[in-house]
C-alpha cells in the first residue's frame, strides 16, 4: 500500500469527532425507524416529520435487496481492491469490464437458452434489432438453468481474457510509472470498451432474462430465485477467495505484493506472473458480477458498468483498500445505504448518499473503516 | 497536546540550559548561545519508540555533529525538529521560543530551515526557479500583485533584486554553469549543493543538514564542506546529521550521539572518540 | 545559461514604474513569446482550413457552401473557445499545482446553475429563476463555483491524488445527481422561489449579444451577408449562424483572457509556489511557504474560472439539464490539457483545439462526407446484420455503413486509443517538454559578461 502523506494532523480528535456524529445521526436514525413502526409520527420544522410509517415487511424487503445488491458491489469489489493494492492504481475501467461479463456472457446463455428461435447473431448480441422477446427465449434460472451456468462460465473467461490483452498492451508498457498515468489510461480503457461494446450490442436497454416462474416459495418467505441464485454464486465465490488468498502459494505471494511490492519482489516472488494472477481473478470477478447484475434486474445497457463503478470505489474504499474481506463487507455497507435509506431520503437521492458516504471516508478514514479489524 | 514537565528529573550536564529555559521560555532574554534547545524529545510509531526522552542544544555560531548507529533516531529527531512529524512528547525551542508542533512552513519562516537526505530538488523547476522559490517575504506569493496591473510593478522590482542575489549565491556555491538546467538533470552531489544553496536563499538563521555528504564525490564533498565553513565564519549555525565519523570528527566542534533514541553522550570529538558507550554503541552495531 | 525560448515575459531591461506607453504595456501583457503566438496561429489556420475543406468535399460549391462554412467555423470556434477556458482552468489545478481534480463538470454545473437560479426568468417554462440582472447572475455563479471548491479543498487537499480524484468525481455526481433530482427542485421551488426543473433542466437567459441584432448595427452586420446574384437576392450566411458566431468570438475574446490571466499567474512568484507543490509539496513547507493557503487560493480560482467556462459554454445556449454534466465532458478536458501537456497554459489551448478539432468534431464530418459522398446502402440497424455479409459473402459495404452510422462510438473508441498512446508514449504532450520558467522577470545573468562562466 502506498503511504498515506499528508501533513500533521490530530487524528485522534477528528476520529473521536466522526465516531460521535455517526452516533448521534445512527441514533437519531434508529430511534425515527423504531417509530415508524410503531406508526408514531410528530412533525417537526418545514414538513420534516419525526417518525412516519414502515411496515417490518418494506423494511425487510429493503434489506434483502440491499443486500443483494451489496454482494454485487462486493464482488466486483474485490477485483477493484485486488488490483489497486498490487498493481497500485485506481482502476476506472473496472466498471466496463463488469459491462463485458454482462454482455458476453448473456450472449453465450441466450444462444444457449433460444437455440433455433431466432439467428446466432441476434441471440448473441443480446437481442440487438428486432426478435423474439426475453420471455419467449426463456433464459431464466428455472427453465434454462445450463443456459444460466454456461453464460456464467463464458462471462468470466471472455472478461479474463480481454482483461489479459489490456494488460499485455495498455498497462504492462507502464509498469514502472505513477498512479496517476495508470489512472489516466485506464480511463482511455474505459472508453474504448464501453463503446467497442456499444458499437456491437447497440445502445438500447432491452430486457434479456424471463422472470416466469421466478418467484417461488421457500420455507414460506416468497424469494425471487435470481437473486437467491445470485446470492448462492456470490457468497461461493468469496469464500473460494478466501481459501485461494490464505491456503494457496498464489495466495500468498499476492499477499505479499500488495503489502509491500519492492520487497515482494527481492524475495524472488515472481511479479509479472502474479500481476497476471490478479487480473485473472479480479477480471473473472467483475465479469461474474456483471453477468449476476444482469440476472437480478433483467436488463442491460452499454454503460451498466461505468454507472456501478463509483458504488464499487464506494464499496473498495469504505472496506480499505487491498482488503478483499473490506472490499465485501464495504459492499453490503453501500448496498444497505443505497436501499435501506429509500425510508428516509426520496429515491433520486439515494445514490448521491452513498457516494457522500465514500467521500467522507475518504477524507476522514482513509485506510477504511474496517482497518485493523482483518487484513488480506 | 500534553505539556511534559521538563523541569523535573534533569539528569546531567544538559540540565543548566534546559532549566534555564524553562523558567522563562518565551522571555526575550533567552540565551543567545544555544538558538537551539531539545527537551525530552519523545516519538513513537505505532508501538516502536524512535525518540526516547532526546535532550541537547546546540551552541551559536557552532557546526555540531549527530550521530548515531542506523535506528538510532537522527532522522526522526530532525524530522521532529522540523516539523514534519509531531512529537509525542517532549519540547523545542528555537531562539528561545518554544516551535514544538508548529507546520513546517512556521519553523522555516522563523529561520530554521532543513536540507533532506535525499536530496528533494524540485525537479522539474530549473536550478534558477528553485533559488527564487526560497526567499521569504516575497510580495508577489499574493495572487492579485501577481495578476493585477499596477501591483505588478513591485513584484517585478522585486524579482529583480532577487535575481541579483540569487546569482550571487549560485556563484558562492559555484553552480552557476547549472543555472537554466532543471534540477532533475543534476547529479546527487550537484543536488545536495542546490538544496543547500536554496536553503541559504531564506536567509536563514540557523540549517540542520541531513546528511549533506551522502552520495556525493570527494571533489564536490570537498567543495561543500568549504562552503559550509565559510558559512559559519559568517556566523552560521548547523547542526549535521551525518554517517561518515570521520568528517564529522574532523569538522564539527561538538559532537552529539543519539543511540536506541536518546541522547547517549555529547562533547567535543576528542571526547566522544574515546567515551567507552560510543564506542560500545558503535561496535555492538558492527561498523 | 541555455537560450530557452520560454524565459520570463517581461524583459529584464524595462524599468518598472516607467510610465511610457511601452512599458505599460509590457506589463499589462508581457512579451509573449513570438513562438507560442505562431504555433497557435498555425494551428488555427490548418484547422480552419481543414473544416473549410470537409464543407467543400461534402456540398461542393453551391450558394449554400458558405453558410455552411460558417455554420462549421462557428460550431468549431465555440467549441474551441469552451474547451481551452476548461482546459486553462484545469491546467491551473492539475498542470500547475498537481491537484488532480476530475470534477470539472460538477464546478461547471455549480456555476451554470446558480447563473440560472438568480438570473433566469421566474416564469420560465421550464425550471425557475429569480430573474435578477444577468451580470449578477455570472457573479454569482463564480463566486458558488469557487465556494463548492472551498468546501470541497479544505478537507480534501491533504489526502493522496488518487483519493481526492475519486472525491472530486464523487463531488460533480452528487451535484449532477442533486440538479437532476425533482424532490429537490419542487421543495426550492415552494420554499425559495427558484427550481432547477430537475431532470427537464432549467431555461436559461439570453445571450447578451443577441441584443445587438435588434439595432440598426445587428441588421446592418447581417445584410452585409446577403448579396446578389444575377438578379436574386441570395443569403450567404443565415442570420442564426451571423449571431452564434457572435457569441463564440465573444468566447474566444474571453478565453483570451483567461490566459492572460493565467499566464500572468505562471510567470509570477505565486506560480512559482504553485508549482513547488506540484514537485514536492514539503520542500515547499520547508521553504517556509504555506501550501494551505496556496491550494485553497488556487483551487478556488480554478473552480470559478470552470464556473465562468460553464456559464459561457453550456449557460448560453437557452436550456440546459443535468445532462450536460456528465463525467465524461471532464475527461475531455483531461484529454485536452494531455494533449497540450500538462504545465503549459498555450499547450492547453493548442490541446483544446486539436482535441475539439480533430477528435470530437472531425470524426462526425468526415462519417458525413463518406455518408454523402459514397452513396452507402442504407446502413443495416444492428451489428450482426452488418458482419452476417462480411463474414459469409465478403462484403464489407454493409459493415462500412453501420460504422459510418454508429460513428460517435468509435470517436470515443479513437479518444480512448489517443489517451493511451499519448500516455504511454508522450506524457508531457504537445508542449509539455517546454520550461516556462516561473518568474515575473527574465532571470539569465542580468548586464553581464559571458567571460565569468
Amino acid at each position: 500500500m502506498g503511504i498515506v502523506k499528508h501533513t500533521i494532523t490530530n487524528r485522534p480528535s477528528t476520529d473521536a469527532l466522526v465516531v460521535g456524529f455517526v452516533a448521534v445521526v445512527g441514533g437519531a436514525l434508529l430511534l425515527d425507524l423504531l417509530a415508524r413502526f410503531a406508526a408514531i409520527e410528530i412533525p417537526l420544522l418545514w414538513g420534516i416529520t419525526f417518525g412516519g410509517q414502515t411496515t417490518l415487511a418494506s423494511f425487510a424487503s429493503l434489506l434483502w435487496s440491499g443486500i443483494v445488491v451489496g454482494l454485487i458491489f462486493g464482488l466486483a469489489g474485490i477485483g477493484l481492491s485486488m488490483t489497486y493494492s498490487i498493481l497500485n492504481f485506481a482502476n476506472f475501467s473496472h466498471g466496463d469490464l463488469l459491462t463485458t461479463g454482462a454482455f458476453t456472457g448473456w450472449g453465450a446463455a441466450l444462444l444457449v437458452a433460444g437455440w433455433g428461435l431466432a439467428d446466432v447473431g441476434y441471440l448473441l448480441t443480446v437481442r440487438a434489432g428486432s426478435g423474439p422477446g426475453p420471455t419467449e427465449i426463456g433464459a431464466s434460472i428455472v427453465s434454462a438453468p445450463l443456459a444460466v451456468a454456461i453464460g456464467a462460465l463464458v462471462a468470466a473467461s471472455l472478461t479474463v481474457a480481454v482483461a489479459l490483452a489490456i494488460d499485455r498492451t495498455v498497462y504492462k508498457p507502464m509498469r514502472d510509472r505513477g498512479g496517476i498515468a495508470l489512472l489516466i489510461a485506464s480511463i482511455g480503457v474505459a472508453l474504448i470498451l464501453r463503446y467497442v461494446i456499444q458499437f456491437i450490442y447497440g445502445s438500447r436497454n432491452r430486457g434479456i432474462t424471463s422472470t416466469e416462474g421466478v418467484r417461488r416459495d421457500v420455507l414460506g418467505v416468497s424469494v425471487n430465485l435470481h437473486d437467491l441464485t445470485l446470492v448462492i454464486i456470490a457468497v461461493s465465490l468469496m469464500v473460494a477467495m478466501h481459501l485461494l488468498l490464505q491456503r494457496t502459494k498464489l495466495g500468498k505471494a499476492m499477499r505479499a505484493m500488495a503489502d509491500n511490492k519492492d520487497l515482494a519482489l527481492v524475495t524472488g516472488i515472481p511479479t509479472e506472473r502474479v500481476v497476471q494472477a490478479t487480473w485473472v481473478l479480479g477480471a473473472g470477478l467483475a465479469g461474474i458480477s456483471g453477468y449476476l447484475y444482469v440476472l437480478e434486474r433483467g436488463t442491460a445497457e452499454f454503460n451498466i458498468g461505468w454507472f456501478l463503478l463509483l458504488f464499487i470505489f464506494a464499496a473498495v474504499i469504505l472496506g480499505g483498500i487491498g482488503s478483499i474481506y473490506g472490499a465485501i463487507a464495504g459492499g453490503l455497507v453501500i448496498g444497505l445505504v443505497h436501499e435501506v435509506s429509500l425510508i428516509w431520503i426520496p429515491s433520486d437521492f439515494n445514490a448521491a448518499a452513498a457516494f457522500a458516504i465514500m467521500i467522507l471516508v475518504l477524507l476522514y478514514r482513509p485506510e477504511g473503516i474496517f482497518a485493523g479489524v482483518s487484513t488480506a | 497536546m500534553s505539556e511534559p514537565d521538563i523541569s523535573a528529573e534533569e539528569t546531567d550536564g544538559r540540565a543548566a540550559a534546559t532549566d534555564e529555559a524553562n523558567v522563562e521560555p518565551e522571555s526575550a532574554g533567552a540565551p543567545a548561545d544555544t538558538p537551539l534547545r531539545v527537551a525530552n524529545l519523545r516519538k513513537t510509531f505505532g508501538g516502536i519508540v524512535a525518540v526516547d526522552d532526546a535532550s541537547f542544544a546546540v551552541e551559536a555560531g557552532s557546526l555540531t555533529g549527530l550521530i548515531g548507529p542506523n535506528g538510532a533516531g537522527k532522522s526522526t529527531t530532525f524530522n521532529c525538529i522540523t516539523g514534519a512529524h509531531k512529537p509525542d512528547s517532549g519540547r523545542v525551542e528555537f531562539q528561545g521560543e518554544r516551535i514544538t508542533g508548529l507546520r513546517p512552513d512556521q519553523i522555516a519562516n522563523r529561520g530554521l530551515v532543513r536540507t533532506f537526505q535525499i536530496a528533494r530538488s524540485l525537479e522539474e523547476m530549473t536550478v534558477l526557479e528553485n533559488l527564487m522559490l526560497a526567499p521569504k517575504g516575497q510580495i508577489g506569493e499574493t495572487l492579485w500583485r501577481s495578476v493585477v496591473p499596477g501591483a505588478r510593478g513591485k513584484v517585478v522590482a522585486q524579482e529583480e533584486e532577487l535575481r541579483e542575489r540569487v546569482w550571487e549565491t549560485l556563484e558562492f556555491f559555484e553552480i552557476d554553469h547549472l543555472a537554466g538546467q532543471t534540477a532533475g538533470s543534476l547529479s546527487g552531489g550537484q543536488r545536495k549543493l542546490l538544496e543547500m544553496a536554496r536553503a541559504m536563499m531564506t536567509e536563514p538563521d540557523m540549517l540542520l543538514l541531513d546528511e549533506p555528504l551522502a552520495g556525493v564525490n570527494p571533489t564536490l564533498e570537498h567543495k561543500l564542506l568549504a562552503r559550509i565553513h565559510d558559512l559559519q565564519d559568517e556566523g552560521y549555525t548547523f547542526l549535521l546529521v551525518e554517517h561518515d565519523m570521520d568528517v564529522i570528527m574532523q569538522h564539527c566542534e561538538r559532537v552529539i550521539v543519539m543511540h536506541q533514541g536518546s541522547v547517549l553522550a555529547e562533547g567535543e570529538p576528542s571526547v566522544i572518540r574515546n567515551d567507552e558507550r560510543v564506542i560500545e554503541a558503535y561496535l555492538g552495531e558492527d561498523v | 545559461m541555455t537560450g530557452e525560448s520560454g524565459s520570463g515575459p517581461e524583459s529584464g531591461g524595462d524599468p518598472p514604474g516607467d510610465g511610457s506607453i511601452r512599458a505599460v504595456f509590457a506589463d499589462m501583457f508581457g512579451r509573449i513569446e513570438r513562438s507560442d503566438v505562431l504555433i497557435v496561429a498555425t494551428a488555427m489556420v490548418a484547422v480552419y482550413t481543414l473544416f473549410m475543406i470537409f464543407v467543400l468535399l461534402r456540398l461542393g460549391i453551391t450558394t449554400g457552401t458558405p453558410n455552411a462554412i460558417a455554420s462549421a467555423w462557428r460550431e468549431l470556434t465555440f467549441l474551441f473557445a469552451a474547451y481551452a477556458m476548461l482546459a486553462l482552468a484545469l491546467n491551473l489545478h492539475w498542470g500547475y499545482t498537481g491537484l488532480f481534480n476530475i470534477g470539472v463538470a460538477g464546478f461547471m454545473a455549480v456555476g451554470v446553475y446558480t447563473m440560472a437560479l438568480l438570473s433566469t426568468s421566474p416564469d420560465a417554462v421550464s425550471g425557475q429563476g429569480l430573474g435578477l440582472p444577468l451580470p449578477i447572475g455570472v457573479i454569482g455563479g463564480m463566486i458558488a463555483a469557487a465556494l463548492v471548491g472551498l468546501v470541497a479543498a479544505v478537507p480534501a487537499l491533504r489526502v493522496r491524488a488518487d483519493y481526492f480524484a475519486i472525491v472530486t468525481l464523487g463531488l460533480s455526481e452528487i451535484i449532477r445527481l442533486s440538479l437532476n433530482s425533482r424532490t429537490l427542485s419542487d421543495w426550492t421551488r415552494d420554499r425559495f422561489g427558484f427550481a432547477t426543473g430537475g431532470g427537464s433542466g432549467i431555461d436559461l437567459p439570453a445571450r447578451p449579444t443577441d441584443a445587438l441584432f435588434d439595432t440598426a448595427a445587428g441588421e446592418a452586420l447581417i445584410d452585409l451577408f446577403v448579396v446578389r446574384i444575377g438578379g436574386e437576392e441570395v443569403t450567404l450566411v443565415a442570420a442564426s449562424v451571423i449571431r452564434r458566431f457572435t457569441w463564440a468570438l465573444v468566447m474566444l475574446g474571453i478565453m483570451i483572457g483567461f490566459y492572460w490571466l493565467l499566464r500572468r499567474i505562471g510567470y509570477s512568484p505565486f506560480g512559482r509556489v504553485l508549482k513547488s507543490i506540484r514537485e514536492d509539496e514539503l520542500v515547499a513547507q520547508s521553504l517556509g511557504k504555506d501550501t494551505r493557503i496556496f491550494k485553497i487560493k488556487v483551487f478556488m480560482l480554478g473552480c470559478a474560472l470552470m464556473g465562468l467556462g460553464g456559464i459561457l459554454w453550456q449557460g448560453s445556449q437557452g436550456f440546459v439539464s443535468p445532462d450536460s454534466f456528465r463525467p465524461i465532458v471532464t475527461f475531455y478536458v483531461f484529454v485536452a490539457v494531455i494533449i497540450g501537456g500538462s504545465g503549459s497554459n498555450t499547450g492547453s489551448v493548442v490541446g483544446a483545439l486539436f482535441f475539439v478539432s480533430l477528435l470530437f468534431l472531425a470524426p462526425r464530418r468526415i462519417g458525413g462526407i463518406v455518408d454523402a459522398r459514397l452513396d452507402l446502402i442504407d446502413a443495416p440497424g444492428t451489428f450482426a446484420g452488418a458482419a452476417d455479409p462480411l463474414v459469409s459473402v465478403f462484403n464489407a459495404e454493409p459493415m462500412l455503413a453501420y460504422t459510418i452510422d454508429n460513428i460517435s462510438a468509435l470517436q470515443f473508441i479513437l479518444l480512448g486509443i489517443v489517451l493511451i498512446l499519448i500516455v504511454q508514449n508522450r506524457p508531457d504532450g504537445i508542449m509539455g517538454h517546454r520550461t516556462e520558467t516561473a518568474a515575473a522577470v527574465d532571470l539569465n545573468r542580468p548586464n553581464r559578461g559571458e567571460e565569468d562562466e
